[in-house]
């Protein structure tokens, strides 16, 4: 990032501003894709996790997160500095390259968010949101924070000492969640049920929906990353649009085989799994290289999302296998498909870079992966050992929206889906107590 | 009088229940059900996943009758259930001894 102009350049800002909004919209439609994934007894709980993490790591990353993150760095490539704690330090007239600081910070901030709310889905339906509220701030500064720094930040030593690359998020966002989601699930353990209960989505309309917004907001995540209105922009923009496309097709095809039936949450994963792919390498890869990037990640992922029934780990929304394995594939793929056209240097294995840039590719990938689980699984530990981090069997098996959030998303009990057939109204705070 | 009760998909619902006015039955009681038949329900794949689906939906239809109007009634209710397809459901119907009116306290034949 270059602090060389005086000013920001209009253009860029405006871009940025609509990208931001972009990419902080894909945590509600995120929050649509688990929730109807889940069973109707947890949808709510599913949505909260979701939108409460909007509300936490907003807070964490204006606290400390921004400073330690793009903070001057504070020795070896590790972590960023504390000069812009509270966001000191930074005012209207701050620039990042051509864009005000304070919204380079904002979009950076949504980064942090979806990647906290991505790792709820491995524990859906049974974490205590307690601890929830406890694991996400705690989480984003140790995990998402110096991952973030390590690729992005002044001084990081993914980019700038080894020089892997990561356009837009594959290392601190995809493949941090999955791998964090791993760990958290071995903490938790399998929801009860699991492989016995039929644990089907319970709206599958719900997880299109979703599934759209996310990628939607996915242009303002990978287009947005360029933070200029520019061509690397634009060449990142055509490739999410390509790998998302190339990825639902991929999953379908696999699922045709051999299934038998090309299904809607196929499309859904395959579309997602493709943009989670082009991710890192949307600013980095061929055209051809972004459809070979989508296709691969939508074909693996629908066969990775049932290592879970094989090794007895309940991932329950499957992060492990769209989110660590897709962000594995397009990060290693940068390493095959790299161009120099886009990355103004270095290039991939079949475009005459030979192996080392495929090399570097595996080392950030394989330090990532282990740090985002070593340090989740600490957490993790340390609060199911002090509050507890799963849910009672008895909150578990009624369900957590009528258990902890006391409400419940849907009326049962109705006949053609429509009005209720009987309901009572109690004004607010009077409770009712059953007559003896 | 006969208690005719009828179990049948539920998209046929509004059939039944027109098939009925035509033939002048005054009132229905209609309940949610699920259960199965000699199809077993059936599978449902996601992402890869198969799961058997044992009970599916289903709505049940009483109606209380008097002899005499019994089979046109059934014959009615089976016309407009029907689909051809499996898992079109049963109809039965049971004798049934006493009908009161809770409004008024008619009994018999008159309180339907």
């Amino acid at each position: 990032m270059s602090l060389a102009a005086a000013s920001a350049d209009t253009g860029d800002t405006a871009w940025l501003l609509a990208a931001t909004a972009l990419v902080l919209l894909m945590t509600p439609g995120l929050a649509l894709f688990y929730g109807g994934m889940v069973r109707t007894k947890s949808v709510l709980n599913m949505l909260m996790m979701s939108f409460v993490s909007i509300a936490l790591v907003t807070v964490v990353w204006l606290a400390a997160g921004f400073s330690l993150t793009f903070g001057e760095d504070a020795g070896g490539g590790l972590i960023g500095g504390l000069d812009h704690i509270g966001m000191s330090g930074i005012g209207p007239d701050s620039v990042q390259g051509t864009v005000p600081t304070l919204l380079f910070a904002t979009f950076q901030l949504t980064f942090a968010i979806i990647t906290a709310a991505l790792v709820s889905g491995a524990v859906a339906d049974r974490a205590k949101f307690g601890a929830w509220l406890v694991f996400v701030p705690v989480w984003a500064l140790l995990v998402y924070v110096p991952v973030a720094h390590w690729v992005w930040g002044p001084g990081g030593w993914i980019l700038e000492k080894l020089g892997a690359l990561d356009f837009a998020g594959g290392l601190p966002v995809e493949i941090v969640s999955g791998a964090s989601g791993l760990a958290l699930c071995l903490v938790l353990g399998p929801r009860m049920g699991f492989k016995k209960d039929s644990m089907r989505p319970h709206n599958l309309p719900m997880v299109m929906l979703g599934a759209g917004l996310l990628w939607f907001g996915w242009f303002g995540f990978n287009a947005g990353s360029a933070l200029g209105a520019n061509g690397l922009a634009a060449a990142a923009f055509l490739n999410t649009l390509a790998a998302g496309c190339t990825g639902l097709l991929g999953w379908l095809f696999v699922e045709q085989k051999r299934d038998g039936h090309p299904t809607t949450l196929g499309a859904a994963s395959g579309a997602v799994a493709g943009l989670v792919a082009i991710t890192p390498s949307c600013g980095s890869v061929s055209l051809l290289g972004a459809l070979v990037v989508g296709l691969t990640a939508g074909a693996v992922c629908s066969y990775a999302v049932s290592w879970k029934f094989k090794l007895n780990y309940d991932d329950s929304l499957d992060v492990v296998g769209v989110h660590l394995v897709g962000g594995v594939i397009g990060t290693l793929l940068i390493g095959v498909f790299a161009v120099d056209s886009m990355t103004g240097g270095a290039e991939g294995l079949l475009y005459g870079g030979g192996l080392a840039q495929l090399g570097k590719q595996v080392v950030a990938v394989v330090v990532v992966a282990v740090y985002a689980f070593a340090v989740t699984y600490g957490i993790g530990k340390l609060i199911d050992v002090t509050l507890g981090f799963r849910a009672s069997e008895e909150q578990e098996q009624t369900g957590l929206d009528l258990t902890v959030h006391a409400e419940t998303a849907y009326d049962h009990g109705v006949l053609g889906h429509g009005a209720p057939v009987s309901s009572s109204v109690v004004p607010h705070a009077q409770k009712v107590t059953p007559q003896a | 009088m006969k208690l005719i009760t009828a179990i049948v998909k539920p998209y046929r619902l509004d059939e039944v229940k027109n098939a009925l006015q035509e033939l002048g039955v005054h009132g229905l009681t209609v309940t949610e059900a699920s259960g199965y038949g000699r199809q077993r329900g059936h599978t449902e794949v996601y992402r890869g996943a198969e799961y058997q689906v044992d009970l599916v939906p289903k709505v049940r239809i009483e109606v209380v009758v008097e002899d005499a109007d019994a089979e046109a009634v059934i014959d009615a209710v089976v016309r407009a259930a029907h689909t051809g397809k499996i898992g079109d459901g049963k109809v039965w119907a049971l004798p049934v001894d006493t009908v009161v009116r809770v409004r008024t306290g008619e009994r018999g034949p008159d309180a339907l």
